[in-house]
This record gives C-alpha cells, structure tokens and sequence, in this order.
C-alpha cells in the first residue's frame, strides 16, 4: 500500500458521510435509498434562501458532482450563503459534463455573440486557454475580486493567462492510478503494475488525453513542459499497442468509476477526488496513488464567458470573490476531494474537518507537488493533430 | 372560379407547415453539411476553424482513414437486423393470430420499453451483462465462457445493445402487416393440400413481405448510424462510424470530416437501401 494515500479512519468516516450524493447516481443502491429516506424526513429545519421574483441572476454552468450539497435540505449550502449575502438568484446548472462537448455545444452562439445561458463557466486548463484565445472570456474587474490574491503561488501565473485577468481555478485535479485492492493487494505504482496480468482486460483509461498519455509520458522519462511530437505519439503508439492486445478494455471520462464498481474494471487511470469517494463508499476496496514516475495535475477554471451582460459579469465576479474566500473554499474541498487552490483555505480546514487538513490529495505539500506535473500547452495546430492520434487510438 | 382555385391550392397550403418544417431542419442543415465538408482548416487559424476550399479530397481521406469502421457499423447494423427478424417475426406472429384477447396487452409490452429512455435501457444492458450481472457468473458456472471472459465491452455486447433497442421497430410493421392477412387464405392454402410449411413459405410470408421490409430498413437504417451501443456496451476494437463522427466534430474539432462522413454514410445507407429494395422486389408495397 503506498502511504500517501491511506486517510486516517475518521477521514473516511468524514469522507463517508458527506457522499451520500454520488452514491446516488453511481446506482449503489442501497445508500441511494438511505438518501432518499433522509430527504423524506427533512423537518423545518431547513433554512434554504429564495431569492425575491426581481432578484438579480447569476448563472454558474459547472461539473456534476463538484459543490457542496446537502443531501437532506437538497441545496448548496455554500452558494447558498453567497446568494444570502448579496440577496442574488445565484443558478447553478450541472451540466458541464465534457469540455469537448460544452465548447461544441456553445461555440456557434459565442462566436455571434448571443447569449449562451451561463455568466460563470468551468474549462479545464487547456480549454480555457482556447476560450481565452478566441475571446470568447471577460477580463476580471480586479476591484470586485480582492480574494483573487488567495490564489496558490504554483497556480497563479499559467502559461494561457499569465496574470490571471481571465481565469480563476475552482479546483485542482490530479490524475494518477486507481485499483481494486482485492485484485491488487499490494497497490500500483509503476505502468508495469498497472499491467498486470490480473489486470488484463480490465483496465480502464481516462479520456482525457493530457493525463491519460501524460502518464505514460512520465513513466517513458519525458518532461511534460518539453515533450515533443515524436515523444508524444511514442506514448500514443504504446496506448495503442496495450488496446490491441486486450490490456485496455475502455477509455472513458467519468465512467470508469462505474466500472471500478460493477467489477469490470480492477485498475485504472483516473482522478483523485473520484477516487476518494469510491474509496469512501466502499470501505477501503479501492485506492488511489500518485505514481512512482509523477502523476498530472491540471485545473478547472472560472470563467466569465464574452456573452454575459455587464450585470452578469459584475455578479460573476462577486462569485469568484466569495469562493476565494479561505473559509468557503475548505467548506468545498471537504465535499468535493479535490485540489483546493486557496491560500489559507488549510488552516479553515483544521477546525471543519481536521483529517483532511493533512491530506496531500487536498493540500499537496512540498514532496507532493515535485510529483505531479503539468503538461505544456500546446498550439492550434498540435492540439488538433495530437488529439486525433489519440482518439485514433481510442478507437475512434 | 375562386372554388376552383381554393381546390387547386387548398392542398399545397396544407403540405405547407411540413415544407417549412423540412426546409428548415433538413435541407438547410443538409446545405450547411455539404458546404462544411469541403472546407480545409486555416493555415494559422485556431481550432475549429475552417475556410471553403472545396476540398473533395476530404471524402477520399475520411473513408480510407475510417473504412474499418464502416465495416464495423454495417456488419453489427446487419447482425443486429437479422437477429431482430429472427426474433420479432414470431413474436409478430403469435401477436398477430394467436393472442387471441391478450393481443393490446401484448402490444403494449412491445412498446414498453419507449416508456424509459434509450440511454438508460443501453446503460441497465451494461449491467445486465457485466460482472455482477447474472448472465457471466451463470455462463461461467456452466462452463460456457472461461473466468477471464467478459461480456461487456465485445462486439457481442453492441450487436446485443441494438438488437434489443431496435426490436420494437422491427415488430411493430411485422405486426401490421401480418394482422391484415385474411386468414382464410392460409385456410385456403390447406385446403389445396399444403402442410404447415409451405403454406408459410407460400402464403404468409410473400403477404408479410411489406412488413418485413419496412421493419429491416426501420431497424438497419438506425443501427447503421448507431453510436449510443457502441459507447456504452463496446470497447475501442468495436467503434463504429457514429463514434468517428462524434469524436471529430466534439473532440478533435475537425467537422470537415465529421460532415464529410456523415455524407458517406448517408450515401452508403442509401445505396444499400435502394438495391435491398429492388431486391425484394416489393417498390410497390413499401
């Protein structure tokens, strides 16, 4: 077992109890019912705000799975508290499920300039350098957004926004591989684990090709800030070598967790925060390591999109404000498991839930970061030729 | 005059909202299809981003780069076909004559599963056939499958996924066209001293031709087209050309050649559907 990744007892109880909601939609159906009893049962107790008929909107188009929800009053309990405060109709839209697949879905609108439905949107790094690219994004009023300095020194300053004037990071995501603990006793740390012979057939990798291929990059030796084209369709190549010859069984986004837990799947590249609720959920029969030759590590950004109003973009940046705020952001990072990007947001943590304060998954320390890896940005026409040699691959 | 004229006009006018329907969510976007086909990315430019080139070469590097997943798709699209007439023309037959008061019932079974959506269905298929399904461990007690054998992520699964999600479009113009036989003609066909079989083979089957038409191009068409099966239930050995054009127009952001596909596979379905027609001879009845 590699350390790193065993929580204290009491962190999985935390962990236990506050995903109640992805048991939900994983289809694990016992806990299901357990939720939907509880939401039977919610009394008076629940204080959740409405917004007044003329209240100004503010529309947040994010990932499934990624605020803090209270199961039992069926309400943010942070963006909630931000509505209160600004007596707003703060929206909030789970429907971002594909970075591919939302761009395609709004482009047509951003590029004449009609409103496409959200004034706050959530990319994945190098998507969110293709919006800002393309001035499909609004440059922050740094005025209205004076927690913008609470962001983490290593992500302050990406190479696709350099000041930050575009973009703020909702969460951090690490990529790195996950596996059934009874098929695989001792834990994956190296490629040659993950292909294992109990793994044949069952592994599962993520469709995101920055994390899927960055690690087989690492793993061949190659810096992800210089990898080159040939390096990078060696890895493809090799991804491509372990699908023919039956290693690979899928590769998917969100799903492998599915997988993980119907049994088709044992071993898989997948993400942090995923893979500490499933761990959570299924009382240690799964687990999650960085690997031994570095994992990824890339960021979902908040984003103010070209088409939202003046208004709009004012309550937008009242948003990023508040979830920059230290307290507010340990509130999200207890829920969602993920990288929190906010400086202070530690301490908040010791007195909410002081177990996950010293996890490395949540506040990577100084051994973590060396680990994990950003891969470089890539130009147009790279993002276009690289992408179709892997969904190639991928079968496509 | 004007009576005349209202009589003459009268029908246009009413075939008007569905001309404007079919102009604005067919041919335009048919249009918009062809002109995106031809275009070449801007040296430069950004992803997604393309000119009019009137490339034509498009098409030729679309179906040489992707003739693997042609194949797939007609293949499975034509397994799932023949599995689903296997299985719907008895159950269309057993409706049709021999479901005496529990022929609406029965009915509404076939058209059950509309009630739930495709994705679902699709999805409840993955467990079905999964590892805590109760198909594998069953197959694998008896022996029929080795305990490293999977059924989901095969090509089995997707053929399986589309046989079960089209069946009911295969059923449903089976029945109607069984239903309308007069069954005095097969009582007539025994009479004239044919047994059971040749009076199928004679009788019922030249009169259920119509339906079996209508259900294998209703069935084939869309499987053909298939990408929801091959997502869910296949692995990336059992693509098909709907996961091509879906990964090029979302993923890769090369809608030249997702356009360009979508034009040959439409091309291809109808080739196929118009010889399959002239085959069975049945213009007339279709």
């Amino acid at each position: 077992m590699s350390k790193e990744s065993s929580l204290s007892p009491e962190a999985k109880s935390v962990l236990g109890a506050m995903v109640s909601r992805r048991g939900l939609l994983a289809g694990a159906g016992g806990i299901g019912a357990v939720g939907l009893l509880s939401a039977c049962s919610s009394g008076p107790k629940c204080d959740v705000y409405e917004a007044a008929a003329d209240a100004s909107v503010v529309r947040w188009g994010n990932w499934p799975l990624y605020l803090d929800y209270d199961e039992e009053c069926k309400y943010y309990p942070t963006l909630d508290k931000f509505a209160r405060a600004n007596t707003l109709n703060a929206q909030y839209f789970e429907d971002y499920n594909d970075n591919d697949e939302f761009f395609g879905k709004v482009q047509a609108q951003l590029k004449i300039g009609t409103d496409i439905g959200y004034d706050v949107v959530t990319p994945t790094d190098w998507m969110a350098a293709r919006w800002i690219r393309l001035g499909y994004t609004q440059k922050f009023d740094a005025a209205n957004i004076p927690n913008k300095s609470n962001i983490l020194d290593s992500l302050a300053a990406p190479s696709f926004d350099p000041k930050r004037e575009h973009s703020m990071t909702w969460q951090g995501i690490m990529a790195g591989f996950g596996w059934n603990t009874e098929s695989n006793p001792n834990g994956i740390s190296t490629l040659e684990e993950l292909f294992a012979p109990q793994n044949k057939g069952k592994i599962v990798v993520l469709s995101e090709m920055r994390d899927t291929i960055g690690i087989i990059l690492l793993a061949q030796g190659v810096n992800l800030q210089t990898v080159t084209e040939n390096q990078y369709m060696n890895a493809v190549d090799y991804m491509e070598k372990q699908i023919s010859d039956g290693w690979i069984r899928g590769v998917k986004g969100n799903e492998y967790a599915e997988d993980l837990i119907s049994g088709d799947a044992t071993a898989v590249i997948g993400w942090s925060g995923d893979m500490f609720i499933l761990k959570a959920e299924n009382e240690g029969k799964f687990d999650f390591a960085i690997p031994e030759s570095g994992g990824t590590i890339s960021g979902d950004n908040l984003m103010i999109p070209s088409t939202a109003s003046a208004e709009g973009k004012a309550n937008a940046e009242k948003l990023i404000n508040f979830y920059y705020d230290p307290a507010i952001a340990a509130e999200v990072a207890a829920y969602v498991n993920y990288v929190c990007p906010v400086k202070g947001a530690q301490a908040e943590m010791e007195k909410i839930a002081p177990e996950l304060a010293s996890s490395p998954f949540i506040f990577p320390d100084d051994a973590m970061s060396k680990r994990l890896n950003v891969f470089r940005s890539l130009t147009p026409a790279e993002e276009t030729s690289w992408t179709e040699a892997f969904q190639k691959a991928a079968g496509n | 005059m004007s009576n005349a004229l209202t009589k003459v006009k009268l029908p246009y006018l009413l075939l008007l909202p569905g001309f404007l329907f079919l102009f604005t969510f067919f041919i335009l976007p048919i249009i918009n299809l062809a002109q995106t086909s031809t275009q070449t990315a801007i040296v430069g430019g950004d992803t997604g981003q393309y000119e009019q080139t009137l490339a034509f070469s498009n098409y030729i590097t679309a179906f040489t780069e992707n003739k693997e997943q042609f194949a797939r798709s007609f293949v499975f699209a034509l397994c799932a076909t023949v599995l689903a007439l296997a299985i719907a023309y008895p159950l269309a037959y057993a409706i049709a004559f021999k479901a005496g008061r529990l022929k609406n019932f029965l009915l509404v079974l076939v058209v059950a599963p509309f009630f739930v959506s495709f994705l679902l269905r699709t999805i409840a298929w993955k467990q079905i056939l999964g590892e805590k399904g109760f198909v594998v461990p069953t197959l694998r007690s008896i022996g029929i499958i080795g305990e490293s054998t999977t059924l989901t992520s095969t090509s089995f699964a997707v053929v399986m996924g589309m046989t079960y999600n089209f069946l009911p479009f295969m059923t449903l113009p089976l029945y109607a066209s069984l239903e309308r036989i007069d069954p005095r003609t097969m009582e007539a066909s025994g009479d004239l001293y044919a047994n059971g079989i040749t009076t199928f083979r004679k009788v019922t089957l030249p009169l259920s031709m119509p339906g079996v038409v209508a259900g294998t191009l209703l069935t084939f068409i869309p499987a053909a087209g298939d990408y929801v099966n091959a997502a869910i239930l296949g692995s990336p050995n059992t693509k098909m050309i709907g996961n091509v054009i879906e990964s090029r127009y979302f993923k890769i952001v090369d809608y030249p050649t997702a356009a360009a596909l979508s034009f040959t596979l439409m091309a291809a379905i109808l080739i196929l559907v118009t010889v399959y027609i002239r085959k069975a001879g049945t213009e007339e009845l279709v």
